[in-house]
């Protein structure tokens, strides 16, 4: 069973019908002026149009990316270095590595960057944010949801209160973990930069977005053929943007049905799972969280071993943060929310989506239980 | 069976997973990954570099069979780098493979595999484990020029009963011979020479970086104790050694004696590195006992000596006092004592201080220990 759904998941059969077109007949150069070029990019348009009309905004407010890792740090070093003045950031402890990375890059460059500590279910108070910001500080950076515990981070509020108090600082969130779910309205959200990624919601790899709102200038990190207004060169990618767009409407329409179901198995999954395994922590429980998230620390279980009889079993899940290794480290979200090296060790990843079906979270559970104990 | 398959991304530990493969067995590979530089930056060389990992996934690919990675490098850091530095600090001379298989693969490891329901854990070692009325035997490699029983010597009864070596009874040709024929990657690729974390760098740089405070300078002396001349640190120097001095007198120089607690290196001819034992600590015995007949022994004591004939060896206070029939060279403390009778080793431990070397060994050592 697939339960590894907030690191990828596989195509929906009817994104990649959207994308077969691209592999035969669309396969134009949207920036050309002859037939197929034009076909090609009345394509993308259309993509594109869909897109802003899903996240409520404009069609030039969404740049198409290589995925989210791209937008993230387009969303950061593009906003900060415009000007070629460097401006300050504050961001939180928990955000996925394509934050914290592109944020310690940015401080050696000279930048300052602040990070906010999460209370000890994972969300990080909209104060703890604030109180690092001040008139240095050009992009607040924080995650919608994350990705190891789902916990949601209150963004909204965020937002609206630094477009109040702060009026040259911006506000960006990596929303890749919450889309399936969650329904993202630019200007109910607030925020000037949003990142999303195709391939967590049954889209291709490769693939993903940022918004931009009118209004905000970012610096490229590609420069060349002037695509996406000037905002991210490079041959634009039709095949993967409709497939992205595909997938965001199949998501955008079956939310509630997924939302109920995933929540449904997840929640049947954490009740069986507690009773089987005595001491087991769910990570965030009290704190409010996407319904596909399971982050559970399991007593006495060395969680790479765990992750190898599960995989034997047939349960396909995470420890939280994987390197590119294969291998498994601590948890640094687990640990910014206070929880010890040794019970960090113990964490396991369960994450449910498309492919979850009515009785797999009791079906898992048992078969976590056996595994493990 | 269920086999756990140490792969390290080389051609031995890949034959052995191969031939476990083609025995029928239940094989899952796992890398260990080990270590990780100070700034986290990759390894350069050895068993814990990136790419070896990925030839090993590779392999296990080619073989059909599951592969992990597993997380060492905490352990790794403590039980085998940590005391790396600080031995070469205290003057002596360790051998970090064999603290990797006592602390990380042979227990760690060992542990790991069980409790992943493995029957055995096998490795890439070119040495034998046979079963001979009830009792396991830990045998040379048929290979004598890669023979690595040396390397083994804490490996117990229970250890034993659950480890292969499956390429301890080819030569080196044919376990290169046997990968090219499965199609395998690593056929060809070079043996690692490297200390693995230390990649191929000198390893006093990273004694250096890792314990600042051993590198305090001091003098040369003679046998006699004269001043001879002046080094940068005790830990820039092995017993034995005879290149990088820094002084120059007629006749040949060796390091016969390091002592930290005065930060002196003593100089000696080659006649002075000359013991006719050494006391060994940490002593263990493969059979879980020492062997009852002391006929017929021979002791190494380092990876690449030859076994001197052993004349006795006797329980004392702090260890286990062995003497070799011949006075042996550049007797090291820090390295590992390996008895031997025959092909079979018995047990062994590290050396702590040669005995009756020609030169009168000062007592300091011992003390620094």
């Amino acid at each position: 069973m697939y339960l590894d759904h907030a690191a990828t998941t596989p195509l929906r059969p009817e994104v990649w019908e959207a994308m077969r077109p691209f592999a035969t007949d669309l396969w134009g150069n949207p920036s050309g002026s002859h037939t197929h070029a034009r076909r090609a990019k009345d394509a993308v348009e259309e993509a594109r149009e869909q897109a802003a009309g899903l996240l409520g905004c404009r069609p030039a407010e969404i740049v198409f990316t290589g995925g989210g890792t791209e937008s993230d740090n387009l969303a950061i070093k593009g906003s900060l270095l415009r000007g070629g003045e460097l401006a300050g950031l504050v961001t939180t402890a928990i955000e996925h590595e394509a934050v914290l990375d592109a944020a310690e890059w940015l401080q050696k460059l000279g930048g300052t960057v602040r990070h906010a500590q999460p209370d000890r279910d994972g969300e990080v108070a909209v104060e703890e944010v604030l109180e690092l910001v001040d008139d240095t500080i050009g992009l607040v950076s924080v995650m919608y949801a994350n990705n190891e515990t789902g916990v949601l981070q209150p963004v909204t509020e965020l937002a609206h209160t630094i477009r109040a108090t702060h009026q040259g600082t911006l506000v960006h969130t990596d929303a890749v973990q919450a889309y399936g779910t969650e329904r993202l309205d630019m200007d109910a959200l607030g925020v000037d930069l949003l990142t999303l990624a195709a391939h967590k919601l049954g889209g291709p790899k490769g693939v993903g977005l940022l918004y931009v709102r009118s209004g905000t200038a970012i610096e490229p990190l590609l420069h060349g053929g002037g695509q996406e207004l000037g905002r991210r060169s490079g041959t634009l990618n039709p095949m993967g943007i409709a497939g992205m767009v595909a997938a965001m409407e199949l998501a955008d329409a079956d939310r509630g049905r997924t939302r109920r179901r995933v929540a449904t198995e997840r929640d049947a999954f954490e009740a069986s799972l507690r009773s089987a395994i005595p001491g087991l922590v769910v990570n965030g429980e009290t704190a409010r969280r996407l319904p596909t998230h399971s982050h559970v620390l399991v007593p006495g279980v060395d969680q790479q071993i765990a992750l190898i009889k599960l995989d034997r079993a047939g349960i396909e899940a995470s420890g939280g943060a994987a390197c590119a290794s294969g291998a498994t480290a601590a948890s640094h979200v687990l640990l910014s929310m206070g929880v010890d090296a040794v019970a960090a060790r113990t964490a396991l990843r369960f994450t449910f989506g498309w492919t979850t079906k009515g009785g797999d979270g009791a079906k898992a559970a048992e078969a976590v239980a056996e595994a493990l104990t | 069976m269920r086999v756990l398959a140490a792969l390290s991304g080389g051609v031995d530990s890949s034959v052995a997973a191969a031939r476990m493969v083609g025995e029928g067995h239940e094989v899952i590979g796992v890398t260990m990954k080990l270590w990780e530089g100070p700034g986290g930056e990759a390894p350069t060389a050895g068993c814990c570099t990136v790419s070896d990992a990925e030839d090993a996934r590779r392999v296990a690919g080619v073989l059909g069979i599951p592969y992990y990675v597993l997380d060492y490098t905490d352990e790794f850091a403590d039980g085998v780098v940590d005391r790396f530095v600080a031995d070469y600090a205290a003057g002596r001379t360790p051998n970090p493979c064999i603290e990797c298989n006592r602390t990380v693969k042979f227990d760690r490891l060992l542990g790991h595999a069980e409790e992943l329901g493995c029957d055995l854990l096998v490795t890439g070692h070119y040495a034998r484990v046979e079963e001979r009325g009830g009792t396991w035997h830990l045998l040379r490699g048929v290979d004598r020029s890669k023979d690595q029983s040396y390397v083994l010597t804490m490996l117990g009864q229970p250890e034993l009963a659950r480890i292969r070596f499956p390429v301890g009874t080819m030569t080196k040709a044919e376990t290169r011979a046997e990968a090219a024929a499965v199609g395998l990657r690593t056929a060809d690729k070079p043996d690692s020479q490297d200390i693995c974390f230390v990649g191929q760098g000198d390893y006093r740089d990273l004694v250096r970086r890792l314990a600042p405070d051993a590198a305090e300078p001091g003098d040369v002396v003679d046998l006699t104790g004269e001043v001879v001349g002046s080094h940068g640190g005790v830990m820039d120097f092995t017993v034995g050694q005879r290149r990088g001095l820094g002084v120059s007198v007629g006749e040949a120089r060796y390091v016969v004696e390091l002592r930290p607690d005065r930060r002196e290196v003593v100089l000696g001819r080659r006649d002075d590195l000359a013991s006719d034992g050494a006391l060994v600590e940490g002593m263990t015995w493969v059979s879980g006992e020492p062997p009852v007949a002391r006929d017929g022994l021979s002791a190494k004591i380092r990876y690449r000596a030859q076994p001197a004939p052993v004349a006795s060896m006797r329980h004392v206070t702090d260890g286990w006092e062995v003497r070799f029939e011949e006075a042996e060279p550049a007797v090291a403390p820090g390295q590992t004592l390996a008895v031997y009778r025959d092909e079979e080793v018995l047990g062994g431990g590290i050396i702590r201080r040669p005995v009756g070397q020609s030169s009168g060994w000062s007592s300091s050592a011992s003390a620094a220990s």
